[in-house]
């Protein structure tokens, strides 16, 4: 429990979730608390020691997430993920992740992702669930139900809005709007206008002291794609450069278009390795150009590195055979771009018997693994993502079915190999203690062939339901 | 001798048409089967490189087009660097793809989600130059992208195959229609022999040769002996 002090009463300000359980609230004073709880753990609250974590919290954000990010003082920071969310594979994937990421750093989170700032912070501190993903105009009408203190009010507007009688936000929205202006002024109005996306609210976003950045201002603003992709060339050609003295790589780009009506467009690519080449930047950033969209026009472009790493000069290889193995990180770099980073991968063998859990995919830059699967059996071409239950007449306990029914077509089947038995994998879960598959390989009247199993031995019903799967087809 | 004149002639027109194609016939670059067969009726002796080569499946496999998958990798399997594999939603099983020969480590997926974006990063890869090869899974080729991306394949010089593969059985009449693909490829499985003890035999595939410019349409019924088949790496055979 943190303590703060407000004239002379001492009063709770943070609390965690066993205080809260106990009966404690924040705003009580710590005497009444100290007297209902004897064991209680009490010290100060550093506002400002906060305030900075947060601004810590925030620039972390800033290399990970988004290019645009502020400290929501006192207890959060804003995104706007739009120029970036492509990378991670969508907006639900953005906020998966920063709940992952965080949950990983072991702090406590709640997260929403909606049309406005004043929505996303509504959302993420008095919805019910942590996580709150909200359709394009849809948030208006949802945190209309959210208590007053959602809206970012001072507290003493609050205090004197409940005395009148105002819960939630639709109340306030429904009321008269100059009667509350002449009374707790301008406010209050603009606030909720904010909420509802009716006035534009910029972040202003907080900046890496040694991020490497360069920035062209225009004197009269541009908006002509070719223009656009003019300057972003000449902009990575001083970025390239900058790099160079440091010796470092760039690993991710944010491309910042300052508009005149005080927006900012944002654009950010990454890339697998560490690269520096000119071309190739500028090829990953001119492919998004379409994204930006430049308004009444684009005062200032900026272009910062916001990851690095260093990239040492390697020396050309030049040898009198062709390297086979082209270079095809500028390709992975565009596709990825264009994809996102889960699209684009390579298998490798895992040491399993089960034909769904033998294979993990890696990403496509990855060392060369060792090793590969076993290559005695045969293995079907195409494996289903899930086994599908087939209809058979089969004799128990070692015969494959005499035919099968799959997908509403019935099958006879003229030979078959097997049963290839497959054991669970008890180290695993317990439930895999006793499971068996037998797989069988069968070829119809046709000559097309699959892989079906049946769930269990045959004979004690413990190792499986003694239902057969369609798993694969061979070609 | 009136042969011989005749041979002349037909190899200069055959430079000129080549010429009018846009580049010298004599630097097509082929990627022979090794199946005599087949080679024997390409034209150059295999398939050309720096081209698009379409390959559909019959019966059933035009669903699953397990056993077009199967031939693709056979195929670049025998190229050199990266291959570039684009898919609307992943379900190769990767221990079947090494086991005709193309190493896990050398295929890229691309899983683009839908068919435009699959379009697109073929094309993409198409243009690159520095792939071995280029499979993409496609219902939909229109005779326009095809045609980009036989564009882009005589430019970067890198070997593009088409897998088509349909939701339905009733949409692979789709086939039909024209592309720009240099070779156009059906896979049919064929019932194997019988064998003498209970078991499946080796597999057998009528592969028929539907389009092809500058040679006739033919028909290979298991001509990927047992043999050939092992240089080929083509499939499993038991």
């Amino acid at each position: 429990m943190l303590v703060t002090r407000r004239g002379s009463r001492r009063e709770i300000a943070a609390l965690d979730h066993v205080a809260i359980s106990v009966g404690l609230r924040k705003g009580m004073p710590v005497s009444k608390a100290q007297a209902m709880i004897k064991s209680l753990h009490v010290s100060d609250l550093d506002a400002a020691g906060d305030r900075e974590a947060i601004e810590r919290l925030a620039l972390w954000a800033l290399q990970r997430f988004s290019p645009l990010v502020a400290a929501d003082q006192p207890d959060g920071i804003v995104m706007d993920i739009a120029g970036a969310d492509h990378l991670h594979g969508g907006e639900e994937m953005v906020l998966k992740k920063i709940l992952s990421q965080f949950k990983a750093a072991e702090l406590s989170r709640k997260a929403a992702l909606a049309d406005t700032w004043g929505q996303a912070h509504a959302l993420a501190r008095y919805h019910k669930h942590p996580a709150v993903l909200i359709e394009p105009g849809q948030g208006a009408s949802i945190i209309r139900d959210l208590p007053l203190p959602a809206l970012r009010l001072p507290e003493a507007t609050v205090a004197a809005l409940r005395t009148l009688g105002f819960e939630t936000i639709r109340d306030l929205a429904s009321a008269p709007r100059a009667t509350l202006t002449l009374r707790f002024g301008p406010e209050i109005g603009r606030r909720i206008d904010q909420a509802m996306g009716l006035v534009g609210e910029p972040i202003e976003p907080v900046e890496l002291p040694e991020i490497i950045e360069v920035a062209r201002p225009f004197g009269e603003p541009i908006g002509a794609a070719d223009t656009i992709a003019k300057y972003i060339r000449q902009l990575v050609e001083r970025l390239v450069s900058d790099l160079e003295k440091k010796g470092l790589g760039a690993r991710r780009l944010d491309l910042l278009a300052h508009r005149v009506d005080n927006t900012t467009v944002t654009v950010r690519v990454g890339t697998a390795l560490p690269i520096r080449d000119t071309k190739r930047l500028t090829r990953l950033l001119t492919d998004k150009i379409e994204k930006i969209d430049p308004g009444f026009g684009i005062e200032q472009l900026r272009l910062r590195a916001v990851q690095a790493e260093s990239l040492d000069p390697a020396q050309m290889i030049n040898s009198l055979v062709d390297d086979a193995d082209q270079d095809v990180a500028a390709l992975i770099d565009v596709l990825s771009n264009r994809m996102g980073q889960g699209a684009l991968y390579r298998f490798a063998p895992v040491a399993s018997d089960i034909p769904e859990r033998s294979f993990q995919k890696i990403p496509p830059l990855s060392e060369e693994t060792i090793g590969d699967w076993p290559s005695k059996w045969p293995r079907p071409t195409r494996l289903l993502p899930y086994p599908e239950p087939i209809e058979t007449m089969a004799l128990l306990p070692d015969h494959p079915p005499v035919w099968f029914t799959w997908r509403g077509v019935r099958r006879r089947i003229k030979a078959a190999d097997g049963p290839e038995r497959i054991f669970g994998e008890w180290w695993k879960t317990d439930f895999e203690i006793a499971a068996v598959r037998d797989y069988f390989r069968v070829e119809d009247e046709t000559g097309e062939r699959y892989w079906i199993y049946r769930s269990g031995d045959g004979v004690d019903p413990e190792t499986g339901s003694l239902k057969w799967y369609l798993h694969g087809v061979f070609g | 001798m009136n042969q011989a004149i005749d041979s002349a002639m037909i190899a200069e027109l055959r430079e000129k048409i080549g010429r009018l194609e846009g580049r010298p016939a004599s630097q097509r670059v082929v990627l022979p089967f090794g199946v005599d067969v087949i080679d024997r009726h390409l034209p150059g002796g295999g398939l050309s490189l720096g081209a698009l080569h379409e390959v559909a499946a019959g019966g059933n496999g035009a669903i699953d087009g397990a056993a077009a998958a199967l031939f693709a990798a056979g195929i670049v399997a025998r190229t050199k660097g990266k291959v570039l594999w684009c898919v609307t939603r992943q379900d190769l099983f990767a221990p079947a793809i090494a086991q005709v020969g193309l190493s896990a480590n050398r295929v890229i997926y691309v899983e683009a989600g839908d068919e435009q974006s699959v379009l697109e990063a073929f094309e993409e890869g198409m243009r690159y130059g520095g792939l071995g090869g280029i499979v993409a899974e496609v219902a939909k080729l229109t005779m326009t992208a095809s045609r980009r991306l036989q564009l882009a394949a005589e430019t970067s010089g890198a070997i593009g195959i088409a897998i088509r593969r349909w939701r339905r059985q009733t949409e692979a009449a789709d086939f039909g229609q024209p592309t720009a693909a240099v070779t156009r490829w059906r896979i049919s499985s064929l019932p194997s022999r019988p064998l003498p003890v209970p078991g499946v035999g080796r597999a057998r595939w009528q592969v028929e040769l539907i389009r092809c410019r500058g040679a006739e349409a033919a028909d290979f019924v298991d001509a990927f002996g047992e043999a050939q088949r092992r240089r080929l790496k083509s499939p499993w055979c038991s």
